[in-house]
């Protein structure tokens, strides 16, 4: 191991400043803001982890998505600044900083005397490849060696959009998602997303088909696909579609549906649940991507849009 | 000191920060986006340790690398029911607090906590 250069002294120590920042500063706005700007930069950090496919995960859904997110609530909540003084007492501050300390503490302990050689899994990743023949080893572990926890987080996904169906007021269930956005049809924002969504659709296609044998993947690509849709939908050109619309809703469990059923037949015809046949693993793990692309890109930017909040026609 | 121990240095601290800002924070958002940092920081010590563990040509071990891409994903799902909740609650309420004393008194449970 090398010794830290002054760039990751720099970035760690920037890193770490934007997290008190987002702790400590007074105002919700600017916190939501030093928050974004933090997930962008632990980004950077990934790429300098080797970590390329995290990175771009983290870039486009934890920097990207998680900050439209939490600044459009942050806005929303401007006005909602505590009326009331229910802050943490002072007993309750030093209790609670104590118990951090000691946790951050801890775990930096367990940082400094991790074993050497470390242990690792990166050379069974490796040599197993030849049964997906698939080159990139985390697209390999993603859907094929772990395959039950990405199947089982895309329910958690369908999960949380349930979840947030759910909120809607009575008077507009089966109504469309978020407000009607309105804006100035020569302003850059409309500008922005004509001129876009075509590259932005091509970049998140090509993500998903590169993943194969290089860092991308559903995950990254739809993250991509699901930005340009909301920025068409932010700048006025398309509207959420209802959320009692049948086809939405089979897009929506076409990803875990499509998991499912690759799985029960490696069940009946295969070894073992989530098995595929080294022949077919390659064409079966592509058609299951594709499928998850459209479920991720739709839940993505469902989840941004929220509660349905409008009949049809309002 | 290695660039990695650093950064697990780092990592370390992300999760008392947030800890500490989901204890004594007491916006709803605010809690949100600290618990956002701690998950971050346990994100980064997979990092780390994956990244110890690079051996057979892989720069990270491959395996902690799609753990965390599936928590990154999870957690903006968590986040954003969580957000959907705090907008509903201030929809109903007018209001974001917690705590029993709000002084909106809408729907405040007689029986404390």
């Amino acid at each position: 191991m090398s010794i830290a250069t002054i760039f990751e002294i720099v970035l760690a120590a920037v890193v770490l400043g934007l997290g008190i920042w987002t702790i400590v500063v007074r105002e919700t706005y600017s916190a939501t803001v030093g928050f974004v700007a933090y997930g962008l930069l632990v980004a950077l950090i990934w790429v300098r982890l080797d970590a390329i496919d995290v990175a771009l995960t983290e870039a486009a859904i934890g920097g990207g998505l998680g900050g439209v997110l939490l600044l459009g609530a942050a806005a929303q909540l401007r006005d909602s600044e505590p009326a009331v003084t229910d802050a943490a007492g002072n007993a309750v501050r030093v209790c609670a900083a104590i118990l951090s300390a000691l946790t951050a503490a801890t775990l930096a302990g367990a940082v400094l005397v991790l074993p050497d050689p470390a242990p690792t899994l990166a050379p069974a990743a490796v040599s197993n490849a030849w049964a997906t023949s698939l080159a990139n080893p985390v697209t390999n572990v993603l859907m094929a060696f772990r395959a039950m926890d990405t199947m089982l987080e895309k329910v958690v996904l369908l999960l949380a959009i349930i979840g947030v169906w759910s909120l809607a007021p009575d008077s507009a269930w089966g109504g469309h998602p978020g407000p009607r956005h309105q804006a100035d049809p020569h302003g850059v924002l409309v500008f922005l997303a004509r001129l876009l969504p075509p590259i932005g659709i091509v970049v998140g296609i090509y993500v998903l088909w590169t993943g194969a044998n290089h860092p991308g993947g559903a995950f990254q690509g739809g993250a991509i696909l699901a930005a340009m849709w909301l920025l068409a939908i932010m700048a006025g050109l398309a509207d959420t579609p209802p959320v009692s619309s049948r086809r939405l809703r089979l897009i929506l469990v076409a990803g875990p549906g499509l998991f499912l059923v690759v799985g029960i037949a490696g069940l009946l015809f295969g070894s073992a649940f989530l098995s595929y046949p080294p022949a077919q693993a390659k064409p079966l793990i592509l058609a299951i991507e594709v499928a998850m692309i459209l479920t991720i890109a739709a839940t993505l930017g469902l989840l941004l849009a929220g509660a349905p909040e409008r009949r049809t026609g309002q | 000191m290695s660039g990695v121990t650093v950064f697990g240095l780092c990592a370390a601290a992300a999760v008392g920060l947030g800890l500490y800002g989901l204890i004594t924070n007491p916006q709803p958002l605010r809690k949100i986006i600290a618990f956002n940092l701690l998950g971050s920081g346990v994100f980064l010590l997979f990092g780390v340790i994956g990244r110890r563990g690079a051996a057979a040509g892989m720069g990270n071990d491959p395996v902690p690398q799609a753990l965390v891409i599936t928590g990154v994903v999870v957690a903006f799902s968590a986040t954003a029911l969580a957000i959907a909740l705090v907008l509903r609650l201030f929809q109903t309420t007018g209001s974001t607090t917690l705590s029993n004393a709000a002084p909106s008194g809408t729907g405040s449970n007689p029986s404390g906590d």
